[in-house]
């Protein structure tokens, strides 16, 4: 479904902030994979997603969707294969504008916008039919701004939108990590129900590393703008924060082993 | 007193005009969050492109269509600046509105003023005939208003909102930001020049500084459109509608401290300084609320 092939990217190159955020990174996504992404500060992960999301373009490397080469493609064109929540809530809704308008945006997100009227009766029933099962009563709220809305409410309506049409690939950027544990769980649970009723591709990055254990069928650790580790299946349903916190120890030490290696030299 | 009431009508005539100018700046200032400056000189092309046209002969109807499209080109110009030369929005403005001066100059043969005489020509709006006026400035306002009604409740209306209120979540759906900010400037300058068509006709003549400021009268028919009608207009309609009433009252304002005996040299100065306050307010506001929160909080946490 994806393929990563050996993408990478420098930013401020040429300054004295020259910063590597992606080192030549393979990865290659099944249909069907939820895979999470963890790792340090500034190991790439957001990067990796954004690379993706056509934010940054790739220095060099190809990305594929389904088989469609996206590497050159502009953010709004590559919009068409993907769903997106981001980490900050208020990044992923339109503040002055209804619940029912954003719905109606994420519902044409991929199509031509025309001279229409942009919502229809039927959708909007089908929309309150979508709301009724984030249980936040948002289904008797469709004519409310979003900016009124709470953050985890907000994360929840962008979770809903970036699924509504089915994407290609999901793509949750720490999309819990400014809530409060207890929203950060409902929204998680909401975005697993939402991967498994759809069949939907997905990669989740995050900071937590049980979370990062129990959801999905695969993990990923990132070090220094590379994959490091790749864990799936039933050797990541047996996983536990120990092991990995070791794994990461091993995998990046054996790192830095190489850079003093070439030190040496 | 006299004086004022006698000034009135023509005063509401200027202001709904003025009023049409106001619901471009709301479409780039409110909507996209742009403040584009190039206003200042598509209102006079609108008027430049009106007298050549009329004065050679041209109908009514086309010279107003051709004028409206000349204000399109320039708000064009300014998006493209703004979009492809990654020039700061206001930057682009200001460039294209200095550009406009001799572009204007050159509409009008190098001559600064040129008058369009109501004698002379069929016009649809005149200092003669200010209740006529009224009329069909009125009408032209609510014609606009029902056409952007309608184009901001359409999908491709709704994008544009969309880019003007969160440019990441617009391209995050497939929204093409950069197109709809061009599309945005190029809606607002061709109603500033539709507008800037109308004030040449009622007044009778264009002149190359008749657009000198005009966005501080757009911003200010905005501003006092929100802060008087906020509250009731909540309908986008009834908001443009508010604007235009906001325009109606800064220019019977006008009309008002004219009479109390302002220079009428004067009038750019308040102007700018009565709008800087008004632009002040919500900011000021915000900021006392801030501060009182925050002292909440810290008197609280003291009081652990």
């Amino acid at each position: 479904m994806l393929e990563i092939k050996d993408v990478y990217k420098t930013f401020h190159p040429g300054t004295i902030n020259e910063k590597k955020a992606l080192n030549g990174v393979n990865l290659t996504l099944d249909d069907g994979d939820f895979v999470t992404v963890i790792g340090g500060n500034g190991a790439g992960k957001s990067t990796l997603l954004n690379m993706v999301a056509g934010v940054h373009t790739a220095d060099a490397g190809r990305i594929l969707l389904d088989g469609i080469d996206v590497t050159d493609l502009s953010e709004h064109k590559r919009a068409k294969y993907l769903g997106r929540v981001f980490q900050d809530p208020m990044m992923g809704t339109a503040a002055d504008m209804w619940i029912e308008e954003n719905l109606a945006l994420a519902a044409r997100r991929g199509q031509h916008r025309t001279l229409r009227w942009a919502i229809s009766k039927k959708e909007r029933e089908e929309f309150c039919e979508m709301l009724k099962p984030l249980g936040l009563g948002l289904e008797n709220r469709l004519s409310t701004k979003v900016g009124l809305l709470s953050g985890g409410q907000r994360q929840a309506l962008t979770l809903l939108m970036a699924v509504m049409k089915k994407p290609k690939l999901l793509l949750l950027d720490e999309h819990t990590a400014a809530l409060d544990p207890k929203t950060a769980a409902t929204v998680l649970k909401l975005s697993d129900q939402f991967i498994e009723e759809g069949k939907l591709t997905a990669m989740m990055v995050t900071h937590n590393m049980k979370d990062a254990i129990a959801h999905g069928n695969r993990l990923i650790m990132m070090h220094e703008g590379k994959v490091i580790l790749d864990i799936r299946g039933e050797e990541k349903k047996k996983l536990t924060v120990e092991e990995l916190l070791e794994a990461f120890t091993k995998a990046s030490g054996a790192e830095f082993a190489n850079d003093r290696a070439l030190l040496n030299k | 007193m006299i004086a004022f009431i006698l000034s009135l009508p023509g005063a509401v005539a200027q202001g709904i005009i003025w009023g049409l100018m106001a619901i471009g700046v709301y479409i780039t200032y409110k909507i996209l969050d742009v403040a584009d400056l190039t206003v200042d000189g598509s209102f006079g092309t609108g008027g430049a492109v009106m007298v050549v046209c009329m004065t050679s002969g041209m109908n009514i109807a086309l010279s107003m269509l051709l004028a409206f499209l000349a204000g399109c080109a320039a708000g064009l110009i300014t998006g493209i600046f703004h979009t492809k030369f990654g020039i700061p929005a206001i930057l682009a403005g200001i460039l294209t509105q200095l550009a406009l001066y001799s572009v204007n100059l050159r509409i009008m043969s190098g001559m600064a003023n040129m008058p369009l005489s109501v004698m002379k020509y069929k016009v649809l709006l005149s200092l003669r005939k200010t209740p006529k006026s009224i009329m069909v400035a009125g009408i032209f306002v609510l014609v606009i208003i029902v056409l952007l009604y309608w184009f901001f409740g359409t999908e491709l209306g709704h994008s544009l909102r969309a880019t003007g209120c969160n440019q990441a979540m617009a391209r995050a759906n497939g929204i093409n930001t950069e197109r709809n900010k061009i599309l945005g400037l190029i809606l607002s300058n061709g109603i500033v020049a539709l507008s800037g068509s109308l004030i040449t006709q009622y007044q009778g003549f264009a002149d190359i500084n008749m657009g000198r400021g005009a966005i501080v009268i757009g911003l200010a028919a905005v501003i006092i459109g929100e802060v008087v009608f906020g509250r009731i207009f909540k309908n986008f309609a009834l908001r443009l509608l508010g604007v235009v009433f906001g325009g109606v009252i800064y220019y019977v304002a006008i009309a008002l401290v004219l009479s109390l005996g302002l220079n009428a040299n004067d009038m750019k100065l308040f102007s700018a300084l009565v709008v800087s306050v008004f632009l002040g307010i919500p900011y000021w506001k915000k900021q006392l609320q801030q501060k009182n929160l925050a002292r909440k909080g810290a008197a609280k946490d003291a009081g652990n």
